[in-house]
């Protein structure tokens, strides 16, 4: 073994071990589970910047351990597994920046929600590397357990409800997954990704089956994705502390599952395989509808963080429509938006966070004028906010451009006309937040201040520098879209070598 | 070469029987000392298991012929992989609760001074029957080794003194006999028929299925398969936790591992594809209606006992994967290391319920909030002991589950996958809802005693055993499949 073969497994080691450290450090040694904290996401982000140089070179990054007869764990880097080993490692880190900061005063145990944290990390990181459907299938549910308990964290008769919500379908769709994967593998034996699919040599006698499995597939996926009508636990999921929303919705579950659809159409299936299967169109119609039906739902909540789980409903299905429509374009923007989608949500997220923080405000019909009072996190979330719909040059607006172009080049013009009844409906729910925070006059006595220290700045710095840093990487992903390392430039890489192999 | 290897394997499986004979002998006269004998004692066993199975694993299946009188006179025991992996697990299991027991039966002791001093002698006895039922290679033996497990599980299950406990035990008492009692009059039967009582293939006469039939209901009995599961909740539930925690873990698999060998060796001759569907029939029912129950469970000791009796269930998909047109040695391989992950998972979640009962008074489900935060290690190893047996990765349960359903898959029986997959959800349904009371955030401790340290740390070490038994399953399996019957394999099942 070589320290290539070692790479992927000391990454994923990098927040686990953490993570079963962090469970015993006891409640008031804060310092020592900061400082645990902060080396060990930056110790990740090291490990995870020479994993992209070392793939952009074509290393070969592997780390096989059998399980059982049959069963093998296999995480290895290709440049998909990159693009969001990155994304998480990057948000990780300012997640947990926030999450120290927003948890200072909780009641509830913070060694436990930190240890479950950095567990949930090493899930998607696991799910990122797998080298296989079995790996990403362990840690699928591996990430279901370790996020149960921080949605619950708060303990309360509503989060518990949430939680059991939420797992009622998440562990649903694990055992469709689960099932789905045994039978593939009764059928075919273990295999591993492979850029252009694998599994057009069984489609002789197998076609049939081979259809059914792909939509189990994707109904195990579509859970964790909020595909529709699996989307319930999303917005349920609310009512979890901000930095676990953001986590959820940026890179952890939804992503998950949206990453495992990318995963299984492109490097299971193969794109080509399953357009001559004809499940593409039905899977490109389901992304479809989801995009404009969360859009719709949006429109009608004033719970800000509902209006904003429902945008996501939404918005992760772009990654499901561009894996549904077959071509280089189109496959560019569904996949980069992987990573435009979490840079955004994430700020908005943060963003809500802060406003219910700072000044207990968690409605929108209250937040009028609220921009005087947060200034900078106004800005930050305007800026995510125009992303979603797509104005350019940010970074929405680059992902939608692709999937629109791509939808026109494979002949499926309807597409088209989703996208734009999308963009109207994302200005139709976001543009009026703007103009309450913006431009309408503070109602009523100034809310009480929060619990945080107010120096200068609006809240801690530590609340504040994770949503402006976010907001600014949505921008300058859009701005600088042709940049080297910029995600539209890795996601090309990706494609070339998908389609050109 | 020096050092074990010239240990001869029958002074490894002479010390697995012997030592704990002796050490319960040492501890009805030596009383006072029994604790300290009984974890001396447990180390020595397990260091006696561990010496056959380096045995097993570099010269293959290990076999001693007692004082040199060869059957059917004299005794002979056999070591092969399943014995030596039931073994191996009976020694770890009884380690970790043996030390657990300690502490748990101090107070139990103080006030009943029967309490501890009794449990060391009969838990000796119950663990001598136990290697020696593994062991054991004769029809009649393995008559003796069930009677000894029999009669210590209910002296144990009777430990606690109350009404409850003496009632349940009375019950086991009568089932463990009439199990018992049916086994032996099969075994006249083999006997009259064959002239022998080894564990070789029987022909098909009517005599030989009566045996069958006989054999089968006494060791379903004693196994708790639904539906002549009704006696196991009431006697696991109101033993103390450490009691529980063995009955539940060894004491339902021991004469499970009994039937297996039957199936497997003895009757394989016998049994068409409809018979081996029987006992699946009856599994897919005793998933269903154990994890119903523990759904509906008050207690969280009843939950936990109807959970074994879900899980009971799992262990006799063995017979229609195996002998119904499958592959044998993938089942076999499978369920074998189903008991394996069920045994550290459920021992662990046992321990953990004690400790609850310990620290909260009570084990009412419902009033259990705040459990989470306030015993934080002890529901962290119920957790991952959860995660086993439900049965998902990267757990020993997940790895035992996906075995199943592999064989399941392949033999096209979908029926049994589906489930496989049900089960695990009800599995998940009852295990949450446990949590979905003790994760609730109750501002003040509501504890009414503190807990020794070991008492917490045996929970959480079998649970993550439970786990790490997922990620060494290669070599676990590879151990448990050495000397494997390969008589009466598939074909004997009738496979086209």
């Amino acid at each position: 073994m070589t320290f290539d073969n070692w790479l992927p497994l000391s990454i994923l080691l990098t927040s686990l071990i953490p993570g079963a450290l962090i469970f015993m450090i006891p409640e008031e040694r804060r310092g020592l589970r900061t400082s645990l904290n902060m080396g060990a996401a930056v110790l990740k982000l090291a490990l995870v910047a020479l994993m992209v140089w070392g793939v952009r070179h074509e290393h070969v990054y592997e780390t096989r351990l059998p399980l059982a007869a049959g069963l093998q764990l296999v995480l290895a880097a290709d440049a998909l597994s990159v693009l969001l080993a990155a994304l998480s490692s990057v948000l990780w880190f300012v997640t947990t920046l926030y999450a120290i900061a927003y948890l200072e005063h909780s009641p509830q145990s913070r060694s436990r929600f930190f240890g479950f944290f950095s567990l949930c990390v090493s899930s998607t990181l696991g799910i990122a590397l797998a080298g296989n459907l079995i790996t990403f299938l362990l840690f699928y549910e591996m990430l279901t357990l370790t996020t149960y308990p921080l949605v619950v964290h708060r303990g309360t008769p509503a989060s518990m409800r949430a939680g059991k919500i939420y797992l009622a379908y998440t562990i649903g769709g694990g055992a469709l997954f689960l099932l789905a994967v045994a039978w593939l593998t009764a059928l075919t034996g273990p295999l591993d990704f492979t850029g252009g699919g694998v599994l057009r040599r069984f489609a002789d006698p197998h076609a049939g089956e081979l259809r059914v499995i792909f939509f189990l597939l994707i109904a195990g996926l579509g859970v964790k994705a909020a595909l529709v009508p699996l989307h319930g636990w999303l917005p349920q999921a609310m009512v979890a502390p901000a930095p676990v929303s953001a986590l959820l919705h940026a890179v952890a579950v939804v992503k998950a599952g949206a990453f495992g659809i990318v995963r299984v159409v492109y490097d299971v299936y193969g794109i080509q395989f399953a357009a001559e299967l004809g499940v593409l169109r039905p899977l490109a119609v389901l992304a479809a509808v989801t995009i404009v039906y969360g859009s719709v739902r949006a429109l009608f909540q004033d719970d800000l963080k509902k209006r904003l789980a429902y945008s996501t409903v939404s918005q992760v299905s772009y990654i499901a429509l561009g894996a549904g429509i077959l071509g280089p374009l189109a496959t560019l923007g569904g996949m980069v938006h992987l990573v435009h989608q979490g840079l955004m949500k994430i700020t908005l997220f943060f963003c809500a966070g802060n406003v219910a923080e700072g000044a207990g405000i968690h409605r929108i019909s209250r937040m009028a004028g609220i921009g005087r009072r947060f200034p900078v996190t106004m800005a930050a979330f305007s800026l995510a906010a125009f992303g979603m719909i797509g104005v350019p040059p940010m970074a929405g607006f680059i992902s939608k451009w692709f999937l629109a172009a791509g939808a026109l080049a494979a002949g499926e013009g309807w597409v088209i006309g989703v996208l734009a009844a999308s963009s109207a409906l994302n200005a139709a729910y976001f543009l009026p937040i703007l103009h309450t925070v913006w431009f309408k006059p503070p109602e009523g006595p100034p809310p009480a201040a929060g619990p945080t220290p107010r120096g200068r700045l609006e809240i801690g710095w530590m609340l504040l520098a994770p949503p402006a840093v976010t907001a600014l990487l949505a921008l300058t992903s859009g701005l600088l879209a042709d940049a080297y390392l910029s995600p539209l430039w890795w996601t090309r890489l990706i494609v070339d070598r998908e389609y050109l192999p | 070469m020096t050092g074990i290897e010239t240990i001869a394997a029958d002074v490894w499986i002479a010390a697995a029987v012997a030592s704990p004979l002796a050490a319960a002998c040492a501890m009805l006269v030596l009383r006072r000392w029994a604790a300290a004998l009984g974890v001396l004692g447990s180390l020595v066993i397990l260091g006696a298991v561990a010496g056959l199975a380096h045995q097993l694993l570099l010269l293959g299946p290990q076999q001693l012929v007692v004082g040199g009188w060869d059957p059917p006179l004299g005794i002979r025991l056999r070591a092969d992989g399943p014995a030596v992996g039931m073994a191996g697990i009976t020694g770890l299991i009884g380690l970790f609760v043996g030390i657990y027991a300690t502490a748990y039966l101090r107070p139990l002791a103080a006030s009943p001074p029967h309490g501890e001093r009794l449990f060391w002698p009969l838990w000796m006895f119950l663990w001598a029957g136990l290697n020696a039922l593994y062991l054991a290679d004769d029809l009649f033996n393995l008559y003796v080794t069930l009677e000894v497990v029999g009669l210590a599980s209910v002296g144990l299950a009777a430990l606690a003194r109350t009404a409850a406990a003496v009632a349940a035990a009375l019950r086991y008492l009568l089932v463990s006999l009439l199990g018992s009692l049916a086994y032996l009059m099969g075994v006249a039967l083999v006997y009259a028929a064959t002239g022998t009582l080894e564990l070789r293939g029987v022909a098909a006469a009517p005599v030989g299925y009566a045996a069958l039939a006989l054999m089968s209901a006494g060791l379903l009995m004693k196994t708790a398969l639904f539906p002549l599961h009704g006696w196991l909740p009431p006697a696991h539930a109101n033993a103390p936790a450490p009691v529980s925690a063995l009955l539940s873990a060894l004491v339902v698999k021991a004469s499970f591992y009994v039937m297996l060998r039957l199936w497997f060796e003895l009757f394989a001759p016998l049994i068409g594809p409809a018979t081996a569907h029987l006992p699946g029939v009856l599994a897919a029912a005793a998933i269903l209606w154990g994890s119903l129950q523990a759904l509906a469970a008050r207690r969280l000791k009843q939950l936990i006992a109807y959970s074994t009796v879900a899980q009971v269930g799992y262990l006799f998909l063995v017979f229609p994967l195996g002998l119904a047109g499958g592959s044998l040695r993938p089942a076999w391989g499978a369920v074998l290391f189903f008991i394996l992950a069920h045994a550290l998972a459920k021992a662990a979640v046992f321990l953990a319920a004690g400790n609850v009962l310990k620290a909260f008074g009570h084990d009412r489900i419902a009033d259990l909030g705040g459990a989470v935060q306030q015993l934080p290690v002890s529901m962290f190893a119920f957790a991952v002991a959860g995660v086993s047996l439900v049965g998902l990765p990267p757990s020993g349960g997940f790895i035992a589950k996906w075995l199943l359903l592999a064989a399941a898959l392949e033999a096209g029986r979908w029926g049994y996958a589906g489930v496989l997959v049900g089960g695990g959800l009800l599995a998940t349904a009852y295990i949450f809802r446990f949590f979905s009371h003790a994760f609730r955030f109750v501002p003040e401790s509501v504890l009414c005693c503190g807990l020794p340290r070991r008492m917490e740390g045996c929970a959480l070490l079998l649970a993550l055993g439970s786990m790490a038994l997922g990620l060494a399953a290669d070599p676990i399996l590879a151990l448990l499949q050495i000397g494997l019957p390969e008589t009466g394999a598939a074909g004997a099942g009738g496979a086209p």
